[in-house]
């Protein structure tokens, strides 16, 4: 069988419409999941809070060294069997913005440790009560220091989602693999949704690479 | 059998179910280093077509994402005449993958030895095979091996993706006894804590090897170091 560039062209609006429409909700979504989750592990962390931080460190190790594709699996089918039932997507976010929270954890930890002492010691010479000195002081350097490396994380999340395709969310993957199904050609969907992927992935890796420059260059 | 079974009914299936993910896991990782030292070597060359081929192979492989690069070699590529065995797929899929990263790991590592130790090398009449693999490799290793542990981890960490290609590896064991009526809760904590076993026991002997390889630079470290965990690094490395 030859490669139809006919049949590649037919099936291109329905693989984008699902991309758009799931994989690209799903890193959306589970971008702003890991960064909200990941910032509150490294506070919580960075403040030593008793008992809570240890917690923290535990499961974030376990998380890391454990794979994706079993996180999802557990929230998506072990998790109806104790009572709480979530929507293939909604499981699929979970997953994902847990996973990758805890990656992301140490990228802001790297930032806040990079915010200079005097920064600390100014906040408390002008009695700048301690939650305004994160939210005013110490977050908005840290977090624009680490930005290219939080977006890094969001591109391998993004080149995760595919997973999502094991627990029914009708992504990328899924739908070129029901198109091959129903046609029994596999050979353009999977092609076409490896370029739709590099299309995607190049062009913002390349964008984040000249934003580290530039911020470097301060 | 009556009833569901239990968790210790399945160890047999799950043992053999591990030793087809340590195949792929152990061949992968040797196919991923082999071709991360000749993409990484290749893409420090100073001739333009051999710096071309191998930026081109390293960014569409970090570029397309593993499970479809995995599906597209089992499903996909029959269809144009060649049919893999399912194991050779995903041996082929995650050195692909993990390769194009490893190769970024090995040109960054090459890259950080000092310019004075080139010099140096070239300084003493030594061939570039000698300052190669007397000079500057016994120093770029242990800077690789934190980063490549990283991907080792996360070559395994994606080897449950192996029971979409039908294989029969730990996770489709797993999954058997979610349909053989067995408790999926018990059974996804136990996959998960296997996982992590496995994983640390990785992270434990390069964190050995990186102490052995750094002692013989007259670097050494103390016992604790055998104990840290992995610092995640992101796998997009800046060039």
């Amino acid at each position: 069988m030859n490669w139809s560039w006919d049949f590649a062209w037919e099936i291109l609006p329905e693989l984008l419409r699902h991309f758009a429409e799931y994989t690209l909700v799903a890193t959306v979504l589970g971008t702003a999941v890991a960064a909200a989750l990941g910032l509150v592990f490294a506070v919580i962390r960075y403040l030593r809070i008793p008992l809570l931080a240890q917690v923290t460190t535990a499961f974030i190790e376990f998380i890391r060294s454990t794979p994706l594709l079993i996180q999802l699996f557990f929230l998506f089918f072990a998790l109806p069997e104790l009572g709480i039932t979530l929507a293939p997507l909604v499981a699929g976010v979970t997953g994902l913005g847990v996973h990758y929270a805890c990656y992301m954890a140490d990228v802001y930890r790297s930032g806040i440790d990079a915010v200079p002492k005097g920064q600390w010691e100014a906040s408390v010479a002008l009695q700048l009560p301690q939650r305004i000195t994160w939210q005013r002081v110490v977050l908005p350097q840290a977090i624009r220091n680490v930005l290219p490396a939080l977006g890094n994380y969001a591109i391998a999340m993004f080149k995760e989602t595919p997973f999502l395709a094991f627990i029914a969310v009708p992504e990328l993957l899924r739908t070129a693999q029901t198109i091959g199904g129903n046609t029994f050609r596999y050979l353009e969907p999977f092609t076409m949704a490896g370029l739709i992927f590099l299309a995607a992935s190049y062009p913002t890796a390349l964008l984040l690479r000249r934003m580290e420059r530039r911020l470097a260059a301060y | 059998m009556d009833g569901p079974p239990g968790l210790i009914d399945w160890i047999p299936n799950l043992l053999r179910g591990l030793g087809n993910t340590m195949l792929v896991t152990v061949f992968g990782t040797l196919l991923m280093l082999v071709l991360a030292v000749v993409l990484g070597l290749m893409a420090r060359s100073p001739r333009i077509p051999v710096r071309g081929v191998a930026r081109v192979v390293i960014e569409f492989f970090r570029g397309t994402s593993l499970p479809i690069q995995l599906f597209w070699l089992f499903y996909a590529l029959p269809m144009v005449g060649f049919r893999l065995e399912p194991i050779v797929a995903g041996v082929v899929a995650f050195g692909l993958n993990y390769g194009a990263y490893g190769a970024e790991v090995v040109r960054g590592a090459i890259n950080a030895v000092p310019k004075p130790q080139w010099e140096a090398a070239t300084a003493l009449n030594f061939s570039s095979w000698q300052r190669m693999t007397r000079v500057i490799w016994p120093q770029a290793i242990p800077l690789m091996i934190p980063a490549m542990n990283n991907l080792f981890i996360q070559l395994f960490k994606s080897t449950p993706l192996l029971f979409a290609i039908s294989i029969a590896d730990i996770m489709f064991m797993g999954e058997s006894f979610r349909f053989a009526g067995g408790n999926s809760t018990a059974m996804y904590l136990l996959l998960m804590a296997i996982y992590f076993v496995i994983a640390y026991a990785v992270t434990f002997l390069m964190n050995l090897a990186e102490a052995a390889v750094k002692a013989r630079l007259g670097q050494h470290e103390g016992v604790r170091s055998m104990f840290r965990t992995r610092k995640p690094v992101p796998q997009e490395v800046a060039p």
